[in-house]
């Protein structure tokens, strides 16, 4: 069974990236819904904590698929983990690896490091910024930006729209920011 | 003026509250949402087989060390590119026979302020919202925390929202 021993396999860029983006048409084709996942979570404060603040009041009953495909999304990380993997550890650049493990971040096993992003590290002041502040700050700031990797970078880029392209680039500036410059200082508490 | 900034859209992803949006005409039974469960299916596992949900992947995007995430996010926007040409030229319609309307985005500068801040919870959580989701459907049973934290984000921007600029 060749070809499921090839599917357990990490898949390369070229077929997960089109793929990826084949999303685009299926959604729209499907009932003109434009990808865009962090909408999801304004719809999950809609529907849950609204306190009568105008940003959450509209009818989200009409962006209900939007939850639909978030479900979809978790069903099928669980499929993916459960039966389609190799269960291998992550191949990621010597340099990197290196640098990690000056952090005492050495386990591969698992898509996110457990060494970080573990239940007992919550309560240290390191796994509270990485897990808790980090993500506050998707919440924030993809609504303050109006969407996310999904809603501007694939989206609302294949819409050929020039505001995605800068939150894009503003996404990827932030990123490199934080990774280069001020985790080091994170990582190392 | 006050509420006319605060009702002003600066958020094209709740597109019943778009302006240009044409309700559509058709009403669906709610099984017809399961249709999206299953593409979330789908790109669920596309994700997870892709690692692009991966701190480690992301660590290494933001450094420059690998070109994974640039080839996933790049041939992921050639492909909808192409798609969405396809779909203007042809005037191609739903499968349920209706025209599929694209809306344009307009610039504020809540896409430079909240993006920054995004790409630094993006490079922390190793996660965006998509990543969340997939994330926890893996088993790393934590991040139901992040995503906690990623939905209390969301609320206090929107409770906070006619004080910022925009």
């Amino acid at each position: 069974m060749d070809i499921i021993e090839t599917i357990k396999q990490p898949w390369p860029w070229y077929v997960s990236g089109p793929l990826i983006g084949l999303t685009v048409p299926v959604l729209l084709f499907a009932g003109n819904k434009k990808f865009g996942i962090s909408s999801s979570l304004r719809h999950i404060c809609a529907v849950v904590i609204p306190s009568n603040i105008s940003f959450f009041k509209y009818d989200w009953k009409k962006e209900i698929w939007n939850l639909f495909f978030v479900a979809g999304v978790v069903i099928g990380a669980f499929i993916a983990a459960s039966w389609l993997s190799d269960h291998q550890p992550i191949q990621v650049n010597g340099k990197l690896v290196t640098e990690l493990a000056g952090y005492g971040i050495d386990d591969y096993k698992h898509l996110s490091p457990a060494d970080l992003f573990n239940w007992h590290n919550l309560l240290t002041i390191k796994g509270f910024i990485v897990m808790v502040v980090g993500g506050f700050l998707v919440g924030f700031g993809t609504r303050y930006a109006g969407g996310c990797t999904s809603g501007h970078s694939i989206m609302g880029i294949s819409n050929l729209q020039w505001p995605s392209l800068v939150a894009t680039i503003c996404f990827m500036a932030g990123g490199f920011l934080m990774a280069n410059l001020i985790m080091p200082f994170i990582l190392k508490l | 003026m006050e509420t006319q900034i605060l009702d002003t859209n600066t958020d094209f992803e709740v597109v019943s509250l778009d302006s240009v949006w044409n309700e559509s005409r058709l009403k669906h039974p709610w099984w017809y949402n399961i249709k999206y469960l299953v593409a979330g299916i789908f790109f669920g596992i596309i994700l997870i087989k892709a690692e692009v949900v991966s701190w480690f992947r992301i660590q290494e995007m933001f450094r420059l060390q690998s070109f994974h995430m640039y080839g996933v996010i790049g041939s992921a926007i050639v492909t909808g590119i192409i798609s969405i040409w396809i779909i203007k030229k042809f005037g191609l319609k739903t499968i349920h026979g209706e025209k599929i309307e694209l809306h344009p985005k307009s610039f504020n500068k809540g896409q430079v302020y909240g993006g920054l801040l995004f790409g630094f919870g993006w490079a922390l959580t190793g996660a965006c919202p998509g990543p969340l989701f997939a994330l926890i459907g893996s088993g790393a049973t934590v991040i139901i925390v992040t995503l906690i934290s990623a939905v209390a984000g969301t609320w206090v921007y929107g409770y906070i929202r006619h004080k910022l600029p925009h």
